[in-house]
């Protein structure tokens, strides 16, 4: 192939890619003014957005805590190493509570929820959709939208969050542990420091981005499973394409929040 | 009460309903064949409002439904009931939940009187002592008569079958045909069924339309297609390979 002719192919690659990404961003979208219109619309969902909200958050939670735990304690471990080097020990704490309640809390709950429960949502509601049970419930005069999707993402943009203040508070707990428990830092010391610099715009910048992410993993998961074709198979591509989709979300919505909010 | 005028479908390229129209009186039991992938469930999908038609109308009990909006569509539904092929149970209720489901979120009844019902409709359907398993425990004649129960908990007017025996062992399908006749009989409902299963067709009709490359081409009761000159009639309710019906390089692939 010459030059000439592969960056031809490759524009048109991109061109095409481009159009099916805005396809798709757009049907994602109508997907959720649906939902939102059934919003005021009896019954209400409570029941089942209450199941949901125990499954995107409860279920969540040990995996979350030991994700939040261990990465509090490489930071503040790394951070020490490295902060060692011009006598800047001290400061570990703020290191790792701004990074936890700005960053890491959001990207990394949002990352195994994405994993755990976006990919659960895709395959129950996929297999739903090849078993012909979403074709069964618009026949026992259900609204499939109202029913399905509205409680996943309701659970996604409230739970989220909720996941990163936890994720928040465990890491900085981590990250105590290593600086006063390794590396005898004080504990007054750590707790000051974590305090002294940590503001509630840090908090709030973080839970803003995390129900972002929460709502975004909702909404891509039941849309990639909603409108799965091909049986096993389909389900199978679902699944694996609402976990990259909603994980790339997450990452690249990260800057662009992180560039507004900050 | 059923009335599907000049019916246009496409998907993509695929032209699947090519103007494909039929008549069901009250009470009639309507059975449509036709060969795998020539349109079959897009009919009953279109009758009960899941697919809307590219162009042609859908009449039920007098409501033009291509045209209503979509909380309209959701009442008009009340009046079906719906079996589905592989039942489409809903795999996270038990039995009783599934059957009542219609009745507990369209007419707010207490988990007790739904349970109640449940357990009514399904021994209409020969199914005791089954309410509180799951369908993953259930065999595949059961999940049908729980599908069934399910179709007629809320006393619909008009019931479809979406190939009511297939999968199952001949004397079950029996049964299921069985079951089918005596609702009609006592529930006094319409039905429209769609099978390519010959033996069921002539069990449970009091009329027969056979729809091929997206038409209606033959309409007529039991004994009538039996006894039928048309070379495309003959040839499918005699199950022969040989005819004027190809089996290979079907137009409408997939969509059955």
């Amino acid at each position: 192939m010459r030059p000439v002719e592969s960056f031809g192919g490759f524009v048109i690659w991109i061109y095409r890619r481009s159009v099916s990404a805005s396809e798709e961003t757009g049907r994602i979208l109508l997907l959720l003014w649906s939902a939102l219109r059934q919003l005021f619309v009896l019954p209400f969902e409570f029941g089942n957005t209450f199941r949901q909200m125990t499954e995107v958050g409860i279920r969540s939670l040990p995996v979350v805590t030991v994700t939040a735990v261990f990465t509090g304690m490489v930071f503040a471990l790394q951070t020490y190493t490295g902060f060692k080097r011009f006598g800047a020990e001290s400061l570990v704490g703020t290191v790792v509570a701004l990074s936890m309640t700005r960053e890491l809390g959001p990207v990394l709950t949002g990352l195994i929820v994405a994993g755990r429960a976006g990919a659960a949502m895709a395959a129950e509601l996929g297999t739903m959709r090849v078993t012909e049970q979403i074709d069964a419930l618009e026949t026992l005069a259900t609204n499939p939208v109202k029913y399905l999707v509205l409680p996943r993402f309701i659970a996604g943009l409230l739970m989220l969050p909720a996941l990163s203040i936890v994720a928040d508070i465990i890491g900085i707990t981590g990250g105590y542990f290593i600086t006063v428990g390794m590396f005898d830092t004080s504990s007054v010391v750590y707790w000051k420091q974590t305090w002294n610099y940590l503001e509630t715009a840090d908090i709030y910048s973080g839970l803003v981005k995390s129900c972002f992410f929460g709502g975004a993993i909702s909404l891509i998961s039941c849309y990639r499973g909603f409108y799965t074709s091909g049986g096993a198979e389909g389900v199978g591509r679902a699944t694996t394409g609402a976990v990259v989709l909603s994980s790339m979300t997450i990452l690249i919505s990260d800057y662009f929040l992180s560039s507004w909010l900050f | 009460m059923i009335e599907l005028t000049e019916v246009h479908k496409s998907f993509g390229s695929n032209h699947v309903l090519k103007g494909a129209g039929f008549r069901v009186e009250k009470g009639e039991s309507r059975v449509v064949i036709g060969g795998s992938g020539s349109g079959k469930s897009v009919i009953l999908k279109h009758i009960i409002g899941i697919m809307r038609p590219d162009s042609g109308k859908v009449m039920v009990s007098g409501i033009d439904i291509t045209v209503l909006k979509e909380q309209e569509l959701y009442e008009v539904r009340k009046k079906f009931g719906m079996l589905f092929q592989m039942a489409a149970l809903f795999d996270s209720m038990s039995v009783w939940e599934n059957v009542g489901f219609a009745l507990r979120r369209n007419r707010g009844l207490r988990p007790r009187d739904v349970m109640e019902i449940a357990i009514e409709k399904l021994k209409m359907v020969g199914l005791v002592n089954v309410e509180k398993m799951m369908p993953s425990e259930l065999s595949g004649g059961m999940k049908k008569r729980v599908g069934l129960a399910r179709a007629i908990a809320h006393e619909p007017e008009i019931l479809l079958y979406d190939e009511p025996t297939t999968g199952l062992d001949p004397i079950t399908a029996d049964a299921i045909n069985n079951l089918i006749v005596d609702l009609r009989e006592r529930l006094r409902v319409t039905s429209v069924a769609i099978t390519h299963d010959m033996q069921s067709a002539y069990k449970i009709a009091d009329r027969i339309s056979m729809l091929y490359q997206g038409r209606i081409i033959a309409t007529g009761t039991p004994e009538e297609i039996r006894n039928s000159d048309d070379a495309f009639v003959r040839q499918f309710v005699s199950g022969s390979s040989e005819g004027p019906i190809k089996t290979e390089g079907a137009d409408s692939e997939g969509i059955d």
